[in-house]
């Protein structure tokens, strides 16, 4: 019972740190059909902005993490302006290739600030405590970022059902097409949308340093976990994504418990096989 | 195919030919890298087949090529020294390894394609991690004596065996493959990359047709990962690795998709980009190749080739 109730613990933390970082990828990809393996990026530029403030300048937290989010967004919308836009048309092939160069070069840009070692960003003494809950001692971080995706999900809930820029975000997925001639200007809503999902990359990569280390290597090493959120929760979905982020996350911590000496394996092994049954994935809808 | 196009062919095959042999006279001390640019160029080709004429983006080809290479290797060690039945083996096992996995890819969409090949040859390089008793692990594979080729070349200290071995062996399945493009086969591919509908209004059955070509496409990779383990007689765990797929797959759009040609220019300028940078500055080459995939994308889409007037297909 113990046992069960750590892996669920800790496999929703993971999962609500997949579910940050992969959501922007997922409503962009299901929106303008743009293969963007570059998205990880955002979080790993974010986890080293605040490793830096917070060992370099001694800056706290909080507001090396607002700093972070400002600045992952900050390279964000230049890459939306420059180069995303001019991918929109090309074929999946051209943009799993561009943005596999802009990966290239984070990685580069990142090895000479940061050289290659793990960088950790260090946790405020609140953040660092454990809870007991009476039949077993929590660590706080975990429960942290359980609470922050949650509240994140439900922001985003929010934002997509009840706000204009939901309506017409939803329109756009829907088909880009008749949202546009209906006047929605589908091209602002896509930057919006982008710049988010940043953002939302940036926070998951700074709350999930612990989880997920931030170094140089990080946009490739997690780039497959990330796309495998995406495509099992089906493009474009939020509710897809924080399921198939859950789901993903308790499988992979599980079967670290039980079968360690399957790695990764079994955490794979699920992915091909609900996307064998569901090709779209979860909550997906069928993609021409 | 008009005359003068067949001509401008004999001339690149000749040219190409005579390269690869003046290599073996003008730069001997750098075979051991000819061998494995041309082991690579084999494996590009193989990629070609699959992306540039059936049109399936895969990002999970190095599992195929490094199953080959791995069955080379366990051959090898553990049934017989000789070489060609070695790469036989090899083969067989990429082209299984492609049927049983291009049942399910072939049947997702285009995007899901992409990840699920990438998790795929994930799955295979955790399998080969885990597996180190049979596999070596992170240690690799190695251990193992090669027989003479044919029983006539016995692999030398220099390579010129190697270099020979593997330059044979990629003009021959080069010119099997020109050959099977080239028929009613490799045609019926490309016009299932441009149009499946329409194909398969004309009573082919797309699904088969891209299982088949990404079966043949298989055996070749198979072939190319055996290649690649024999010239080296090494086998490490970064041939199932992600980079090797992203890295066939940047050769193969430099040079350009779809006319084997383009595999083979392609994987020349990469490796000897890749091998010079390696030499003055190995942080700032990520810098490089991703500068160049941005600016070959976007502007020479179609590849390097395709500015060439003979190169467009």
């Amino acid at each position: 019972m113990q046992l069960l109730l750590s892996i669920l613990i800790d496999g929703v933390a993971y999962g609500m740190i997949l579910f940050m970082i992969a959501v922007g990828l997922s409503v962009t990809m299901g929106l303008m059909r743009v293969v963007n393996l570059a998205h990880s990026v955002f979080a790993m530029a974010a986890g080293f902005t605040a490793h830096w403030l917070i060992s370099r300048f001694g800056l706290s937290f909080e507001f090396s993490a607002l700093i972070a989010i400002l600045v992952a967004m900050a390279i964000a919308w230049p890459l939306d302006l420059l180069l995303f836009r001019r991918i929109y048309g090309m074929d999946d092939l051209e943009q799993v290739l561009l943005t596999i160069g802009l990966v290239f070069i984070a990685i580069a840009t990142a090895t000479v600030l940061f050289g290659t070692e793990v960088r950790a960003v260090k946790l405020p003494a609140y953040l660092t405590g454990s809870l007991d809950i009476g039949v077993r001692v929590l660590p706080f971080h975990r429960l942290v970022v359980i609470v922050a995706g949650i509240v994140i999900a439900f922001l985003l809930w929010c934002l997509v059902e009840k706000t204009r820029f939901g309506i017409h975000l939803r329109a756009a997925v829907d088909n880009e097409g008749t949202a546009a001639s209906l006047g929605i200007n589908t091209s602002r809503t896509y930057s919006y949308a982008f710049l988010l999902g940043a953002a939302l990359a940036a926070l998951g990569g700074i709350l999930g340093a612990e989880l997920l280390p931030i170094e140089a290597n990080y946009p490739l090493r997690y780039l497959v976990l990330i796309l495998l959120v995406v495509a099992v929760g089906g493009m474009g979905s939020i509710a897809g994504s924080l399921v198939a982020a859950l789901l993903l996350g308790i499988i992979d911590t599980a079967g670290r418990y039980f079968v360690p000496e399957l790695g990764t394996i079994m955490f794979y092994a699920a992915t091909i096989v609900i996307l064998a049954v569901k090709p779209n994935g979860l909550f997906g809808r069928k993609v021409s | 195919m008009d005359l003068s196009s067949l001509k401008s062919r004999l001339v690149v095959d000749l040219g190409l030919l005579a390269a690869s042999i003046a290599m073996f006279f003008v730069l001997p001390d750098q075979l051991g890298f000819a061998t494995r640019v041309i082991t690579t160029v084999l494996f590009v080709l193989s990629l070609d087949l699959v992306l540039g004429y059936a049109g399936i983006p895969t990002l999970g080809h190095a599992a195929i090529f490094g199953i080959g290479a791995y069955a080379a290797g366990l051959y090898a060690l553990h049934v017989s020294s000789e070489p060609l039945s070695g790469l036989l083996v090899a083969g067989i096992a990429g082209a299984v390894i492609a049927f049983l996995t291009g049942l399910l890819l072939l049947r997702v969409n285009k995007l899901t394609l992409v990840m699920i090949s990438i998790a795929m040859a994930q799955i295979a390089l955790e399998i080969a991690n885990q597996a180190s008793g049979l596999t070596g692990g992170a240690d690799g594979l190695g251990g193992f004596e090669l027989g003479p080729v044919l029983g006539l070349f016995a692999f030398d200290f220099y390579g010129y065996t190697a270099y020979g071995y593997a330059l044979a062996v990629t003009w021959l399945l080069f010119l099997v493959m020109r050959r099977l493009m080239a028929s009613p086969f490799g045609i019926s591919c490309q016009g299932v990359r441009e149009q499946p509908r329409r194909m398969e209004a004309l009573g082919v059955s797309v699904y088969w047709r891209l299982v088949a070509i990404y079966t043949i496409a298989g055996s070749i990779a198979g072939v190319a990962g055996g290649l690649a383990t024999q010239t080296t007689q090494f086998v490490s765990l970064e041939v199932l690795g992600f980079t090797v797929s992203a890295e066939a797959l940047i050769m193969l759009i430099i040079g350009g998709t779809g006319r084997l040609y383009g595999a083979i220019i392609g994987t020349i300028l990469f490796m000897s980009a890749h091998d010079i940078a390696a030499g003055i500055a190995p942080a700032n080459w990520l810098f490089v190749i991703g500068a160049l995939v941005i600016v070959v994308v976007l502007v020479t889409p179609r590849g390097l080739l395709s500015i060439l007037p003979w190169g467009s297909r």
